[in-house]
C-alpha cells in the first residue's frame, strides 16, 4: 500500500504512515486527484534527519476518510511537481518552495506565498514582490493595499486592467505573518496552545479552537462527553449564523444598499451578543476548550436562545425578502465574478464559496465529526458560481442553521457531571482534523515526537484554497465591482498568513 | 418603498442612548478584583496563557491578559472579573491591576497632550493600521460605528486614508512584514497626531509576543496615547477611552 487510510481525527502512528520514493508519491497523489470526489485537505514538509519529509493528505469525499502518504526529499533539491498533473497542489507547492527552497521545474507560477520569518531564501522580501506584468501601451496596472480603506486586514491586490476591464489580478499575502505553527511546538502548555488556536483568526474562533480541540483529544486519546461534542457543534453553527449575518450586511455596504446594511448589521448585534452571555465573548473567545468547557450549555441559554431568535428571524426573513427581491440589488450580484463549476473542481475550492459554484465540499457532510452525524446534514448548494450565489448561500445557511440549532437543543444531552481528565499526547502519532467553519473547510494536523512533545503543528484556512479563486472571478469583470466580489468571497488573510 | 418603511418601523431604536452608563448584556469579564487571600501562587501564575499574572502582590496586567477567566475559575474567591468595561488609560501601568485594588483603571488627565482635547475634542478621525491583528479587534472597531454603538454621534469617526487622519488605531501584535506599511501610514498622517494601541495583541503582542515574526520596534519611536485592553476590545471600552482622552467622558 502507498498510503494509509485515516478518518477525521482518527489517532494513528506516525511510523506506519508510508514513506515512497518521491516518483511514486507525485504518481500517488496526482492519481488521487482524477477521482474528482477526492480532494487535497494538506500538503507541507518538514525537516526530518537533513532531508525534507513531505506528507500529503487528500480526502476521499464518499469514503469519508483522508488518504495520508509521504516521502523524503533532499532541501534546496530540483524536482518535477504535482501541480503539473493537478492544479490544486500549486499553493502547497509553492509553500514547499518557500520554506525549503525545492526548485520545481515545471511549476507555472513558484511566487512566495507568505514571507514566513523561516523561508529558505532570506533575501526575498515582501517589499519586493515579483509581480507579474505586461509592457503594453493600453493596459495599466492598479496597486491596491496593504491596507484597505475599511478596517479590514492588509493584503495587496495588483490589477492588470485594459481600461475598466480586469485583465488579471495578482493577490500578494503575508503582512499577517505572526509565525503561529513555531509558536504551537514552542509554547508547551495546552492553555497557550488553545489560545493560539483562538487567535489564528478572530473571526473564526470557534472553528480554529474546534479543530484544534478535537485534534488534541485524539492525540491523547481522549473520549469527550457528548455535552462537550453538543457545545462545539452548537457553537459552530451559531458562529456560521453570527459572520453570515455580518456579511450580508457588508455586502449591502458595498453596493450602497443603506438599509440592508443597517437592519443585517443591527441583527449580528444579538447574535454576537448571545455568544457574550454564553461565555463572556462576543466572538467565543475562552468557550471551547480540550477535555473540559468553563461554559456548559444550560437550560437558561436554551431558552435565551430561542428568545433572541424568535426576534431575529422575523427581521431577517423581511430583511432577506426585500434585498433578493430588489432588482437594482440583483443588477450588481448576478452574473458577477463568477467561478464555474470546473474551475471550483480544478482549483480545489472548499466551503462555502464551492458550494456557490455546484461543487459539494462540506466537512458537515462528508467528514462529519461531534453532532453532524446525527443532525443529518442537508447541504446548500447553488449552480450559477457569481457573487448571488455566494450571498444567496449565505442567507440559506442561516435559515437552515437555525433549524439544526433548534434540532440540537431541543435534544440537548445533560451536561456532565464530571469531565475525565485528560492525559499527555501519546508519542508517535498523527493526527488530521478537519472541521466546517463558515467559510469552509479547516484543517489541523500533528505529529508528536517519541516523547509526546509536538513534533509539527499544521495549520491550514479554507482561504488558503480559495484566495486564487477570487482572482481567478474577477477577470473580465470591471474594476469597480471588485469590493462585492471580494467581500462575496469573505477570504482570511490573517489564516492564510498564519 | 412601503415595504422598506415597514421594515424600518419594525427594527424598533436600535441605539444605545448613553454609551457612558450602558450595562454590558450577560457576561463580561471587564476590570479584575484581587482580594488579598492566599493561594498557591505558582499555580496561579502557570495556569495564565499570556504571563499576565504577577506576584508580591498578586497583580493582572491588562495589556496582557486575554480575559480567558481561566485563573478565576480555578480562583474565584482570589480573582474575580467585574461588568466594568472602563479599562483604558493612556499609561501602561495603569492597566496593572492589584490585590486589594478597588479603584477604577483610568486616564492620568495631567498626562494628556494638551492638544488633543483643543484640537480634537468636537471631531476626531482615525485611521485603523490591522498589523497581524485577527480581526476580531478591526470587527469590534467596526462596531462602533454601526446603528448600535453609533460612535459618530460624537464626532469620531474611522477615515480611508490616512491623509484625512488625526491619529492611527494598531491592532494586532506587529508583524515585521506589517512594519513597513505602518510606518509608512503613520508618516502620512498629518501632525498632531495620536496613536491608540486597541487590544492585547497591539498592547504586549498577547500570545504572539516574543514570536521571531514580530518586529515592534515602532512603538519604541513615539508616545502611545491611549491602551485600550481586550481580546478583542469591547466597542464600550473602546469609545469610552476615546471619550476620556477627548475629555469628554464620565466616571
Ligand atoms: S483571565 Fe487573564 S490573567 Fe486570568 S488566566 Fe486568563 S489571561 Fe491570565
Amino acid at each position: 500500500m502507498n498510503y494509509s487510510v485515516l478518518k477525521n481525527n482518527q489517532r494513528v502512528q506516525f511510523a506506519s504512515i508510508p514513506v515512497i520514493a518521491y516518483e511514486s508519491f507525485i504518481e500517488t497523489i496526482s492519481g488521487m486527484l482524477e477521482d474528482k470526489n477526492n480532494h487535497c485537505v494538506n500538503f507541507f514538509g518538514f525537516p526530518s534527519d537533513n532531508k525534507v519529509k513531505l506528507i500529503c493528505c487528500i480526502a476521499s469525499d464518499t469514503e469519508s476518510c483522508i488518504h495520508v502518504t509521504s516521502t523524503n526529499v533532499e532541501t534546496g533539491s530540483s524536482l518535477p511537481s504535482a501541480t503539473a498533473h493537478n492544479l490544486s497542489f500549486e499553493k502547497f507547492e509553492r509553500e514547499i518552495h518557500e520554506n525549503f527552497g525545492i526548485k520545481y521545474t515545471d511549476h507555472p507560477w513558484l511566487k512566495p506565498v507568505r514571507y514566513p520569518f523561516y523561508r529558505n531564501d532570506k533575501s526575498q522580501n515582501i517589499s519586493n514582490y515579483p509581480f507579474y506584468s505586461i509592457e503594453s501601451e493600453e493596459l495599466h496596472e492598479v496597486g491596491v493595499g496593504p491596507i484597505h480603506a475599511g478596517i479590514i486586514e492588509p493584503g495587496h491586490f495588483r490589477f492588470l486592467c485594459n481600461g475598466e476591464q480586469i485583465l488579471h489580478l495578482e493577490i500578494q499575502l503575508g503582512y499577517q505573518h505572526r509565525g503561529i505553527e513555531p509558536l504551537f511546538i514552542e509554547k508547551k502548555k495546552l492553555n497557550e496552545r488553545v489560545t493560539l488556536a483562538e487567535n489564528i483568526a478572530g473571526d473564526t474562533v470557534v472553528g480554529h479552537t474546534t479543530a484544534f480541540t478535537n485534534l488534541w483529544e485524539s492525540l491523547c486519546d481522549y473520549t469527550p462527553t457528548p455535552d462537550l461534542k453538543f457545545n462545539r457543534t452548537l457553537a459552530l453553527e451559531h458562529e456560521r449564523i453570527a459572520i453570515h449575518t455580518g456579511d450580508l450586511s457588508a455586502i449591502c455596504t458595498d453596493i450602497a444598499y443603506q438599509l440592508g446594511s443597517s437592519v443585517y448589521g443591527r441583527l449580528r448585534t444579538p447574535v454576537i451578543n448571545y455568544f457574550q452571555k454564553w461565555c463572556g465573548n462576543r466572538l467565543a473567545k475562552s468557550l471551547i476548550r480540550p477535555g473540559k468547557t468553563n461554559f456548559p450549555f444550560t437550560k437558561e441559554l436554551a431558552k435565551e436562545w430561542f428568545k433572541t431568535f424568535e426576534d431575529y428571524d422575523p427581521d431577517f426573513q423581511e430583511m432577506s425578502k426585500r434585498l433578493f427581491d430588489l432588482p437594482s440589488a440583483l443588477a450588481r450580484l448576478e452574473r458577477t465574478g463568477v467561478v464555474s463549476a470546473e474551475t471550483a473542481t480544478n482549483i480545489g475550492m472548499v466551503g462555502m464559496a464551492a458550494r456557490a459554484s455546484g461543487l459539494l465540499r462540506d466537512i458537515r457532510q462528508t467528514h462529519p465529526h461531534d453532532f453532524y452525524q446525527e443532525i443529518g446534514y442537508d447541504p446548500v448548494l447553488q449552480t450559477t458560481g457569481d457573487v448571488y450565489a455566494r450571498i444567496n448561500i449565505r442567507m440559506e445557511e442561516i435559515i437552515e442553521s437555525m433549524d439544526y440549532m433548534v434540532d440540537l437543543i431541543n435534544h440537548m444531552p445533560d451536561p456532565a457531571r464530571k469531565h475525565p481528565a485528560m492525559s499527555a499526547p501519546i508519542p508517535d502519532s498523527f493526527v488530521v482534523s478537519l472541521v466546517e467553519g463558515w467559510r469552509g473547510e479547516i484543517c489541523h494536523t500533528a505529529i508528536t515526537d517519541d516523547k509526546g512533545d509536538l513534533l509539527i503543528y499544521k495549520i491550514k484556512d479554507p482561504s488558503y484554497h480559495n484566495w486564487l479563486a477570487l482572482a481567478l472571478a474577477v477577470r473580465n469583470n470591471d474594476i469597480s465591482d471588485f469590493p462585492i466580489c471580494n467581500k462575496s468571497f469573505g477570504l482570511s488573510y490573517c489564516g492564510h498568513d498564519l | 418603498m412601503f415595504e422598506d418603511f415597514k421594515i424600518l418601523y419594525h427594527q424598533g431604536k436600535q441605539y444605545i442612548p448613553d454609551l457612558t452608563t450602558v450595562e454590558v448584556p450577560g457576561i463580561f469579564r471587564g476590570r479584575p478584583v484581587i482580594t488579598n487571600e492566599n493561594v498557591d501562587e505558582n499555580l496561579l501564575i502557570d495556569m495564565c496563557p499570556t504571563m499576565a499574572i504577577s506576584t508580591n502582590p498578586v497583580s493582572i496586567d491588562l495589556g496582557k491578559c486575554t480575559f480567558c477567566g481561566e485563573c478565576s475559575f480555578a480562583f474565584p474567591s482570589k480573582i474575580q472579573f467585574t461588568k466594568d468595561y472602563k479599562i483604558s488609560s493612556n499609561i501602561r501601568e495603569r492597566l496593572i491591576v492589584k490585590a486589594g485594588d478597588t479603584g477604577f483603571v483610568e486616564l492620568d488627565a495631567e498626562k494628556i497632550r494638551k492638544e488633543i482635547k483643543k484640537i480634537f475634542g468636537g471631531s476626531l478621525k482615525l485611521r485603523q493600521v490591522s498589523a497581524a491583528g485577527d480581526n476580531s479587534c478591526e470587527l469590534e472597531l467596526n462596531a462602533t460605528g454601526n446603528v448600535n454603538f453609533d460612535v459618530g454621534r460624537f464626532g469620531i469617526e474611522f477615515v480611508a486614508s490616512p491623509r484625512h487622519a488625526d491619529g492611527i488605531v494598531i491592532t494586532g501584535p506587529i508583524s515585521e512584514n506589517m512594519a513597513e506599511p505602518l510606518q509608512i501610514c503613520y508618516d502620512a498622517t498629518p501632525a498632531p497626531k495620536i496613536i491608540i494601541l486597541a487590544g492585547t495583541d497591539a498592547i504586549s503582542g498577547g500570545i504572539f509576543a516574543g514570536s521571531k515574526a514580530l518586529n515592534r520596534s515602532f512603538l519604541d519611536k513615539y508616545p502611545i496615547d491611549l491602551y485600550v485592553p481586550g481580546n478583542p476590545v469591547h466597542p464600550l471600552t473602546f469609545i469610552n477611552g476615546v471619550l476620556s482622552l477627548l475629555g469628554k467622558g464620565k466616571k
